[in-house]
């Protein structure tokens, strides 16, 4: 972050917090987590921000969702009269950049490939981000009491969840997105409608969500490794992201202590024997 | 070969490449950004002592690639999955010409896939028609996130599409590799969207689907579709190197993989020359399922040697000596392969850290 950050810049903390909101709709994370704030300076009542992505190729759709989204938070604040947002070292920069100046919207930036609105698109993976939030506790529950069969999956109520649990409480947020009942009664394994699959077919759901969630995990592991990778030093603009973290990730993050060190190592089924040395 | 305690893996690396980056064949700006986003995957996913310079990264010629490929890196059998991208480099990216004289010049060793662009309409179909005569086809790699003047991807179930398949069939081209996105058209939708390989697996069952990078970064969305198809395959060409950084990660892959679409679908890849094959080869063979990993059943030798080669082999008849054939798994072509083991967890004595 640039040196206008730190206080007394009241303004460009306010500007940085507002970014917060803006997600990153495939990774589930807002871009201030990711890294993706490359600067953000306040001159009077001018903002100016500007975003960076893994690599060049990253889809232009997410790519303008997230800065146009960044846009309008700057703009609301109340004090900004001038907002420039760009996006940096994109394969679409120019034509994302010129349509954020001009406030084409989706449509006037991209003319003829664009058909509808992303309104589809961020649906897709709010979904999505549900169905992970949903299998990560189902997973934990499944674990923390090992007599129960998976079959039974489908009783289990948001009330049999550990309150205090942040996987809990991110499964929350995600259900209050997609509109999902928050009552203590209600079912947790269920789609984005709101509906439990019959019996037979909830070691399938639950599968086919655990799939859901590895892609996301790695994902976005993968993406802020490209990240640090592209911009050296850009660590320091990233959140530690517990899901899916793994033993490499104590390279760069000094504070973390992988899991996989405090149970067993790798390598369980057959003995690690010495390479086989050729008479 | 590889060989390693007693056990012998006959090697097919199903994606590799011969390109040319260098700043005399860029187009303009859009080549250098895709050249040095394969290095960031270089960079990020390779053990240190395996990383390349990026004057090595941009150009390998054919003598390097045949060192890394089968002097240094145990591969019997590879095959050249060539991406055109003409509008980024002036020559493409991949080397056909350069590909197919290797190929010649070293029979058995190299099968060259081409390339075609359904987009190309008449001239294009005239086009595959003669390539599949000199270069004798039996395979193409499909980027349907090519741009093409003012189109800037395809799918696969587009109506041009349907009549190049109708083609591949005639011209008995059975093995179809994909690599999907990012796709900007329709810019609406997932740019990442694998539903078209769904329609066009259903309607050309006699086709062989491989997707490429097993549908990553929609590795959900690919199990889905694989599981019902049985005639789509998941390539690991990008998936393979995550065995170093994120064991865990790979893991994971590779326990879906084998729930969802079983182990006689799945294609190792080194993506030469994104990675190199030999650290690839020799961590995979001593890889296992970590522990905690408590969903999945731990990876036999069998499995691993099919993976390594033997499922490729079969796709494309190379010829694999009699004592390390194996033969297909007892599993049923649709549907999940361990349906039982829907969760292992129980058994496995997982802990709850873990998740």
């Amino acid at each position: 972050m640039t040196a206008t950050l730190t206080p007394p810049d009241l303004l460009a903390q306010a500007a940085y917090d507002a970014l917060a909101v803006v997600l990153d709709p495939e990774l589930d994370e807002p871009i201030t987590d990711l890294g993706f704030v490359r600067s953000l300076v306040v001159d009077g009542t001018e903002v100016v921000a500007h975003l960076r992505l893994p690599t060049s190729f990253c889809s232009p759709s997410f790519a303008y969702l997230m800065a146009s989204d960044a846009k309008d938070v700057l703009v609301a604040l109340p004090w900004a009269e001038r907002v420039v947002v760009e996006l940096d070292d994109h394969h679409d920069s120019d034509q994302i950049n010129a349509g954020l100046a001009a406030d084409a919207g989706y449509k006037g930036t991209f003319l003829h490939e664009a058909e509808h609105d992303l309104e589809e698109l961020r649906a897709t993976f709010r979904r999505k981000a549900h169905t992970a939030a949903m299998e990560r506790c189902l997973t934990r529950l499944l674990r923390a009491q090992p007599d129960r069969p998976v079959e039974d999956l489908g009783s289990v109520r948001l009330r049999d969840l550990p309150a205090d649990e942040p996987a809990t409480q991110a499964l929350l947020r995600r259900r209050a997105a997609l509109g999902l009942p928050e009552h203590d009664g209600a079912p947790v394994l269920v789609d984005h409608e709101g509906t439990v699959p019959p019996p037979e077919q909830v070691p399938m759901a639950l599968r086919r969500a655990r799939s859901t969630r590895i892609s996301i995990d790695g994902n976005a592991h993968f993406c802020r490794g490209l990240l640090r990778t592209r911009y050296p030093g850009s660590e320091s603009g990233q959140t530690h992201r517990a899901d899916g973290a793994e033993a490499a990730d104590a390279a760069y993050d000094p504070t973390f202590v992988p899991l996989s060190s405090l149970t067993r190592p790798a390598g369980r089924s057959t003995a690690r024997v010495p390479e086989e040395i050729q008479p | 070969m590889y060989t390693k305690d007693g056990e012998s893996y006959f090697i097919v690396d199903a994606h590799i490449a011969l390109w040319d980056a260098r700043p005399e064949n860029q187009r303009n700006i859009h080549g250098k950004q895709f050249i040095d986003c394969f290095y960031d995957y270089h960079r990020n996913l390779s053990p240190e002592s395996e990383v390349w310079s990026y004057e090595d990264y941009l150009y390998q010629g054919g003598e390097r690639l045949m060192e890394d490929i089968f002097t240094d890196g145990y591969v019997d059998h590879a095959i050249f999955q060539p991406a055109y991208l003409s509008e980024f480099y002036k020559t493409g990216f991949g080397q056909s010409e350069e590909a197919h004289a290797l190929t010649q010049a070293n029979p058995g060793k190299l099968t060259y896939n081409h390339n075609f662009d359904p987009r190309n309409g008449e001239q294009g179909l005239e086009q595959l028609h003669a390539d599949a005569e000199r270069f004798g086809l039996k395979g193409v790699k499909l980027y349907t996130a090519e741009w093409h003047g003012q189109s800037r991807g395809w799918k696969l179930d587009d109506p041009w599409a349907y009549r190049y398949f109708e083609a591949c069939r005639e011209l008995g081209i059975t093995n179809i590799h994909v690599h999907k996105g990012p796709t900007i058209r329709p810019l609406d939708r997932d740019a990442f969207d694998v539903a078209d390989i769904d329609h066009v697996a259903s309607d050309f069952t006699d086709l062989n689907f491989i997707v490429e990078h097993v549908g990553l970064p929609r590795l959900e969305d690919f199990c889905w579709i694989a599981t019902q198809e049985p005639n789509v395959y998941g390539g690991l060409a990008v998936a393979m190197p995550f065995i170093h950084t994120r064991p865990k990660y790979f893991a994971q892959i590779m326990g879906e993989l084998m729930y969802w679409i079983g182990e006689d679908r799945i294609l190792f890849s080194s993506d030469y020359a994104i990675w190199t094959p030999r650290w690839l080869i020799e961590k995979f063979v001593d890889f296992q399922i970590p522990q905690e990993l408590a969903e999945y059943a731990p990876l036999t030798t069998d499995q691993k040697k099919k993976v390594l080669g033997l499922n490729a082999a079969k796709l494309y008849d190379i010829d694999v000596p009699a004592e390390l054939r194996l033969p297909d798994a007892d599993e049923t072509a649709t549907g999940p392969r361990q349906p039982e083991s829907a969760d292992l967890g129980v058994d496995r004595g997982a802990d709850l850290a873990s998740v």
